[in-house]
């Protein structure tokens, strides 16, 4: 009930980036306006680790779509603290909700 | 205008009565008008001389409510007299030594929740958070809360009569008929309220015993599922392939994309 979505980096210039604001690749979405449906729904990045925290070893980082970069389908996300460097080509889930369907 | 004041001054002047229940004079002829920020023409005292407080007479008489402001007790002792003269309601026997800040009254009502033009009583939803992801299910009607009230319908896929938030929901295009008006009363935001455990049961033996368990719904909730889904069942069966469709889970499958997919 999610779809699939890759971390490409942080919001950046060609020398600066900006770690607040991550940028995500949604499978299936090509251009700026097949983005529209994914604005505002809420983005988990899940990962594990190896102490256990609150009965389990995987956690999640949530966060939000936020809106559209480019021309071709990528989309921009801020996340509730901000994703780790090591996250960049990881999956990330982009949730249906909340959902204006 | 109210916007300007701060909180200090707006407290004490709530306390004055400058902002009691507008009447139509406040609205059409203000009393007060403002020269710059935070300048006002009238001092305080001078509006509240404005509205001629000490001219006006009551409407309705405060003294009925006040009853009898004393009464007479007996008293025992010989030379104590027989009775004595006392307030009826005692005194306070604590007076705070500084004015103490009286919060704002609460004006401000949430609106109505406006429900999406493609959820309609008998919309098959899709539930896409919770215990029943996926599950598609049958909407009956909003309630006072915003929440969208819905059933499986039970016997068809396991989803009981629930509250569920729009934002949480996707809309098919699958609509049942279904007479929302023949849909119990009794289901309303009350009805789901959770009943407050016993606290005395908080006893060493609860303590030791370990797992709560888990009580059987009560039995009018039951008979209540179960009218509620005859009126979904009788005409879910009227349609082809419907039940099995309300049976089965929504997933999205390889290659397929929410945004170019039609509900």
């Amino acid at each position: 009930l999610y779809a699939k979505g890759r971390v490409l980096g942080f919001k950046r210039a060609k020398r600066n980036q900006r770690p607040d604001i991550s940028l995500i690749q949604i499978e299936g979405v090509k251009t700026i306006a097949d983005t529209e449906f994914y604005l505002g729904k809420r983005v988990a990045f899940v990962y594990r680790a190896k102490r256990e925290v609150n009965g389990s070893k995987i956690r999640c980082i949530w966060g939000r779509v936020i809106r559209a970069h480019g021309g071709s389908g990528t989309v921009k996300a801020r996340f509730r603290n901000n994703l780790p460097a090591k996250s960049f080509g990881a999956s990330v889930r982009v949730m249906m909700y909340p959902s204006r369907v | 205008m109210y916007q300007t004041l701060t909180r200090n001054v707006h407290f004490r002047l709530e306390a004055t009565g400058f902002f009691a229940a507008r009447s139509s004079q406040d609205e059409k002829n203000p009393r007060n008008s403002l020269l710059a920020a935070g300048v006002y023409k009238y001092s305080r005292s001078q509006v509240i001389a404005k509205r001629n407080l000490h001219k006006r007479k009551p409407a309705g008489t405060v003294a009925a409510a006040s009853a009898v402001a004393n009464k007479t007790v007996e008293v025992k002792g010989a030379k104590n007299g027989k009775t004595r003269v006392i307030a009826t309601s005692k005194a306070p026997r604590f007076y705070a030594a500084e004015d103490v800040p009286v919060p704002n009254k609460h004006r401000k009502h949430a609106g109505t929740v406006k429900i999406r033009s493609s959820i309609v009583p008998g919309t098959v939803l899709i539930l896409l958070a919770g215990r029943y992801r996926g599950k598609r299910v049958v909407f009956l009607k909003q309630l006072k809360s915003g929440l969208l009230l819905v059933s499986g319908p039970f016997k068809i896929n396991g989803v009981p009569l629930k509250r569920v938030n729009q934002a949480y929901v996707i809309a098919t295009s699958t609509k049942v008929d279904i007479d929302v008006t023949k849909v119990d009363a009794q289901l309303d935001d009350a009805y789901f309220s959770r009943s407050k455990a016993v606290k005395k049961a908080a006893t060493e033996e609860a303590l030791f015993e370990g797992q709560k368990k888990k009580e059987p719904l009560a039995e009018n909730k039951v008979a209540l599922q179960k009218s509620t889904d005859k009126l979904i069942l009788d005409a879910v069966t009227k349609v082809e392939h419907l039940r099995q469709y309300l049976a089965a889970k929504f997933s999205l499958s390889k290659g397929q994309a929410p945004h170019a997919l039609k509900f």
